[in-house]
């Protein structure tokens, strides 16, 4: 009835083959890192509107793929060239910054609540409950999301909306799978005894005792969430069925580029990089917090 | 072992009818089917017509049960696009799909197995280090756009290999690089740590005490335990690389199975994607079953805890 109904938690629980390595390479210095460009990450999606030398819908169809600043046909007019279109590259690129941010964020807030709802339940009631969302689990995990993924997003549209939604209520099983391990372990200390024997009610003891608990963990997993949201929906808009153009998703600037990489490589370069860079902050500062929320494996 | 061998394959059972039902459901419910086959430019009485014909006016479950009867006899349905037996369409593309996945998971063994031993044998050395570093870029690499750039690397500038179809061999090198580097820091964390731990054990010491020389103990004694826990971690990671090669075969227009589901759901052909979903999901649960079961087999406190 335990672990061994769901053979992929143990492999989940520990720090993932990439957070080993990634720590390896970065060190302590990983986390600042990733922080930092994190933040001016953020900060140049906040102030996209400030920043962005041009209006990243406005169309210049007399200046089509201008090359960057660093080429010798680029100019400081569009610093990061222009798209098929005519539009400024380097607007686009901060605008769509929005994008990426706000669906990593919003989707790894919904998968974190339903796959959190369905561990502290599981780890905390135990048996047939346990069993029953552990079957879940299994089953989410046997669904190839990809494919679910672009096929609801099709038949609903692809708005941003659905896009948030879908992944969300597809990316929850290592939530799950972390949060039932951890609520299992807490459970049996000392303090939530004290908490029944005091008369606690078990929504009180669950959410006022065993949550904050988890917490540092918890949050480790959102970052490995939202990195996978960030991913899968640049992969869904790049198949054309993500969210729709014009907007400046990174994925879609990479779809629309398609064409056109074999002369102007930057216009697939450009975009790819950033989300790049993206993808690697959030797992950098991801463990990070792991490290810091577990000082025992800081050596 | 026989007890807990039955016990997985119901299991395993269990979890194939709930995707079936479930992934029936999201695509029946998620849109109107019957307004995305007629198009957007349909009246409403064509919209009506369409609905009727494919009997999606009925309820859903009995929807569910007249698809699943046939399912079970073999007949996956008729694809709306092409009206042919969908079981055929993905038969003929499976190999395809087959090819991609076992060269991908060859692919990241290959550099993985060697990569691990080697950074076991000499920890923090330059090769260990240039290992290290390829994983983390890899691990931040959106699939498809790294697959474009080896595109222009190796198929423009360098021009060695094609960069669409399935011609020859050639056609899959590209492909099952960029499906396979996923995969290659955890086979590379797990040989890396498996050498570790049996190296510094006591029969690789009596190996070497009796004066027998470094590649036998290394090749004969030492990988043959460190592989074990790889084998089966494979068997799973395979099951992904099948379920996520829809990214890659549409970007190399491989016309595999991924590439079906795709262009099915572009074409609202549901049937297709519903009989995609399934196959996808029932590889995944074999292979895990395979897995849990090589498990098992090599570590009996598996199957009596």
């Amino acid at each position: 009835m335990t672990v061994e109904t769901f053979s992929g938690a143990e492999r989940i629980l520990e720090p993932s083959a990439g957070a080993l390595l990634r720590r390896r390479v970065f060190g302590h210095a990983g986390f600042m890192i990733g922080a930092a460009i994190i933040l001016a990450i953020l900060a140049a999606a906040l102030l996209a509107p400030w920043l962005a030398p041009h209006d990243p819908y406005a169309q210049d169809l007399t200046r089509r793929l201008v090359p960057p600043v660093w080429d010798a046909k680029g100019s400081w007019l569009d610093p990061l060239g222009t798209d098929q279109l005519g539009r400024d590259y380097l607007s686009r690129l901060l605008f769509g910054a929005r994008i990426s941010l706000l669906i990593g964020f919003s989707a790894a807030l919904i998968s974190g609540l339903i796959g959190t709802g369905l561990g502290l339940c599981a780890g905390y009631f135990g048996g047939r409950v346990d069993m029953v969302a552990s079957f879940v689990v299994t089953t989410r995990l046997a669904m190839p999301v990809v494919l679910v993924a672009l096929a609801v997003v099709a038949l609903a549209g692809g708005s941003l909306h659905i896009v948030v939604a879908v992944l969300g209520l597809l990316l929850w099983d290592r939530f799950a799978v972390v949060t039932r391990a951890a609520t299992h372990q807490v459970r049996q200390l000392d303090y939530v005894a004290a908490a029944r024997a005091t008369g606690c009610s078990t929504a009180r003891i669950i959410l006022a005792e065993i949550l904050p608990n988890i917490m540092n963990a918890l949050i480790v997993i959102a970052t490995i969430e939202m990195a996978n949201a960030i991913l899968l929906d640049a992969a869904l808009s790049f198949l054309g069925l993500g969210v729709q153009p014009p907007l400046p998703d990174w994925g879609l600037m990479v779809a629309e580029g398609k064409e056109y990489m074999f002369f102007s490589p930057w216009v697939i370069a450009i975009p790819g990089l950033a989300l790049f860079t993206l993808v690697l902050a959030i797992n950098l500062v991801g463990d990070g917090l792991r490290d810091l929320a577990a000082p025992e494996n800081r050596n | 072992m026989l007890a807990f061998a039955l016990k997985r394959l119901a299991l395993a059972l269990l979890v194939a009818l709930t995707v079936s039902i479930v992934s029936f459901s999201l695509l029946r419910l998620s849109g109107d089917l019957a307004q995305a086959l007629a198009g957007p430019s349909a009246t409403a009485a064509d919209v009506e017509a369409v609905r009727k014909a494919y009997g999606l006016d009925q309820p859903l479950w009995v929807q569910y049960l007249a698809w699943a009867r046939q399912a079970l006899h073999g007949d996956l349905g008729t694809s709306f696009f092409f009206k042919e037996p969908v079981a055929a369409m993905i038969a003929a593309r499976l190999p395809v799909t087959m090819t991609l996945g076992v060269s991908a998971l060859l692919f990241a063994l290959l550099v993985a197995l060697p990569l691990g031993i080697l950074a076991a044998l000499k920890p923090n050395s330059w090769v260990d280090r240039l290992a290290l570093t390829l994983s983390v870029v890899g691990q931040a690499l959106p699939s498809f756009w790294f697959a474009l750039m080896l595109m222009i690397l190796f198929g423009l500038k360098l021009r060695w290999l094609p960069i669409s179809g399935t011609a020859s061999w050639k056609s899959f090198v590209m492909p099952a690089i960029a499906l396979g580097y996923y995969g290659m820091p955890t086979f590379m964390r797990l040989t890396r740590a498996g050498m570790m731990e049996v190296l510094a054990s006591d029969y690789i010491r009596t190996a070497r005490a009796k004066g027998l020389r470094a590649p036998a103990i290394l090749l004969k004694h030492a990988l043959r335990n460190a592989i074990v826990p790889v084998v089966a971690v494979a068997a799973v990671q395979l099951g992904f690389f099948l379920g996520g090669s829809i990214v890659i075969e549409s970007v190399f227009a491989l016309h595999g199975v991924g590439y079906l589901g795709w262009e099915s759901i572009s074409r609202a052909d549901f049937p297709v994607v519903q009989a995609i979903v399934l196959v996808l999901a029932l590889f995944y649960i074999v292979l895990t079953l395979l897995a849990d079961l090589l498990n098992a087999f090599l570590d009996p406190r598996i199957r009596v805890g």
